[in-house]
């Protein structure tokens, strides 16, 4: 499957996939609408979260692992493997918020929601016909979608 | 040429799964991975399909429905193409004719058998514990029992401060039953958790009005001249008024079966490194198993959710063919205790006086936050985390990947957390950015 990889070398911690990961994962699909209010209102976090060690920076999300730790942690079934797809879907209705997950996923690429008791992660912008948002914002090629 | 070629349908294996549990859904997950054609045959006792067995405390305290539970989605076993018997036990195993038979007086022949039979509630031998009254809660079964029950009852005793028991009490106490925990350890908890982590989860619980004794278990429980249970007699001498007691100590694995067909079992069913049991082409997986724990190296009993999914996909990916050896489990509990999260990961307690291990702590009581980092040659081996959370998975990261740490990295993961970038280079590029003939999955 094609996935996302992040290359350090090229990043310069713009945090530019950041807001089009929120936006896209917005209601309005508005980069200000998204950053002043559904952040406020809904909770809104970005699924990309952008790291940096002194000069270095990358940009991690979700890695929709061959065999995610976090699928088999989760006691819900709100995390499955797409086996056609290839991806690591979430359903947050299935969801409890137990966390099991974000313990589990030694990529740290799950985090809390901030206002309800359900999970932020990746899902490779599966309904945005151009692909992740994230990729096609980068500005310095950091971001790659590709077979490997 | 007719005489050596087998035909097509001869070619597909026959995969046998006693047990609808997660360790189940695991292995068909497994086996599909690698073998797409193999019939697949599962025996489950219960009637549900494969359930969230931890969620039956979330539906005992009414936060979700019964829709809610199933682990996977209604094609699910269709697509797979697995014939599910349901509401069918198996009883008994022929290893030497690779058969088993159910209860239904069914044989079933198989190329290759998972025993995921997982584990049955412990019932210590305490006067008085057998007859009315007295609950088990591990099945969804036993969940509906004690929802028509809460409507009945004002009080109810809980034995076992363990994580079950505290997810029975919880619940209960959600349904309006004044729920009263017994633990016989000097601390909730005692098995994941440490003490403080203990200690503040059961301020949680002593703050909502459950009341948690700990050092104290029931000596007998007393019942009336119809039988019905009256109270509980304690170790210290009080004696508690309860119309219920639910028994909440454990589960032990289920393996009578296996014994019974002569397989190894010693705390569990002993499993070597692809999960085979010492009957040829038998494996195990689940609670039921005792298998390769990544860090100590040997083999234990842990009865949680990730290694019972872990060893059934190693179980499955095997018995398909596929010789990957199974990396071994890691214990890791994440439990929430009316709204204060607690995450506990590998070797929390290390033993007393042993000075090949560092444990670094620290604990806010203000803030009911609570961190504890277990370190061993220098690599961190374990960690609690009480209240902040949101770092857990990336501390995993250290535990799982075995990663040396330097002076200077560890100070860092100490002072600053985790961070991707003490990780070594070469598990940073292999992980996250791989050449694309390596693309480590
Ligand atoms: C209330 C509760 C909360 C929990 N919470 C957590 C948690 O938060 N995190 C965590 O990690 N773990 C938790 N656990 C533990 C976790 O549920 C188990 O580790 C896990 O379910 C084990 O899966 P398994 O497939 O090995 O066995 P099981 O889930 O026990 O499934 C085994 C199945 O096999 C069936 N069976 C047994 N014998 C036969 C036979 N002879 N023939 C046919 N079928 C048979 C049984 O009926 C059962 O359905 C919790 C457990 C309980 C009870
Ligand atoms: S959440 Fe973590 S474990 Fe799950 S697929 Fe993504 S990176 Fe892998
Ligand atoms: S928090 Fe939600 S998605 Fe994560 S393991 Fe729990 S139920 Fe599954």
């Amino acid at each position: 499957m094609k996935r996302v990889y992040p290359d350090k070398d090229y990043c310069i911690g713009c945090h530019i996939c950041e807001l089009a990961c929120l936006t896209a994962h917005s209601k309005s699909k508005d980069l200000i609408l998204a950053y002043t209010v559904e952040r406020g209102s809904e909770g809104l976090s970005s699924c990309k979260r952008v790291h940096e060690g002194g000069p270095t920076c990358v940009a991690l999300s979700c890695r929709h692992c061959d065999e995610p730790a976090c699928v088999a942690a989760c006691i819900s079934g709100a995390l499955q493997k797409d086996s056609e797809t290839g991806r690591t879907t979430y359903d947050r209705e299935k969801c409890v918020g137990c966390w099991s997950c974000l313990m589990a996923c030694p990529f740290g690429a799950i985090a809390r929601h901030p206002l309800e008791n359900k999970i932020v992660k990746c899902d490779l912008c599966a309904d945005r016909p151009g692909g992740p948002a994230c990729v096609a914002a980068c500005p310095n090629q950091a971001l790659k979608q590709e077979e490997r | 040429m007719s005489g050596t070629k087998r035909k097509a349908h001869e070619d597909a294996m026959t995969y046998v799964i006693i047990g609808n549990g997660v360790a189940s859904i695991g292995a068909i997950e497994g086996i599909r991975r690698h073998d797409q054609k193999g019939k697949i045959v599962v025996i489950g006792a219960e009637d549900a399909a494969a359930y969230g067995r931890p969620l039956i405390s979330y539906l005992l305290a009414g936060k979700i429905g019964v829709n809610q539970l199933a682990l996977r989605g209604d094609e699910y076993y269709a697509k797979n193409n697995v014939e599910l018997k349901l509401g069918t036990t198996v009883t008994g195993i022929d290893t030497a004719k690779k058969a088993v038979t159910t209860d239904k007086g069914d044989t079933i022949a198989f190329d290759r058998l998972l025993i995921a039979t997982g584990g049955i509630p412990f019932i210590p031998p305490i006067p008085g514990v057998q007859g009315e009254d007295i609950y088990s809660f591990t099945t969804l079964a036993h969940a509906q029992t004690l929802i028509e029950l809460s409507a009945k009852i004002k009080r109810a005793v809980v034995i076992g401060g363990g994580l079950i028991g505290l997810k029975a009490a919880e619940s209960l106490h959600d349904r309006g039953v004044a729920v009263t925990i017994l633990e016989l350890a000097p601390r909730i908890l005692s098995a994941g958790f440490d003490e403080k982590a203990g200690a503040l989860a059961a301020n949680r619980l002593k703050n909502v009005g459950i009341q948690v004794n700990c050092g104290v278990t029931a000596k007998e429980i007393q019942r009336d001249e119809k039988g019905r249970v009256k109270g509980v007699l304690l170790t210290d001498g009080r004696f508690l008024e309860t119309e219920v007691v639910v028994v909440a100590i454990g589960v032990v694995p289920h393996s009578a079966i296996a014994k019974d067909a002569g397989i190894k079992v010693e705390r569990g069913i002993m499993v070597d490194e692809k999960l085979m049991t010492s009957a040829k082409d038998v494996y195990a997986a689940g609670d039921v198993a005792q298998a390769m724990d990544q860090l100590s190296g040997e083999h234990r009993v842990v009865p949680i959710w990730p290694n019972a999914y872990n060893q059934g996909y190693a179980s499955g990916r095997n018995m398909a063919g596929a010789k990957e050896p199974y990396q071994g489990g890691l214990p890791m509990n994440s439990i929430s205790f009316y709204g204060l999260p607690t995450i506990s990961v590998g070797v929390v307690n290390p033993p007393e006086g042993d000075e090949t291990f560092e444990v670094v702590a620290i604990l806010d009581e203000a803030k009911e936050t609570y961190r504890k980092l277990v370190f061993r040659d220098e690599k961190l081996v374990g960690y609690v985390l009480v209240g902040d959370i949101d770092k857990a998975g990336m501390f995993t990261a250290f535990i799982k990947f075995e990663m040396a740490l330097g002076a200077d990295a560890k100070d860092k993961l100490i002072n600053a957390g985790p961070e991707v970038f003490l990780w070594p280079e070469k598990l940073f590029d292999e992980t996250w950015n791989p050449a694309p003939a390596k693309a480590a999955r």
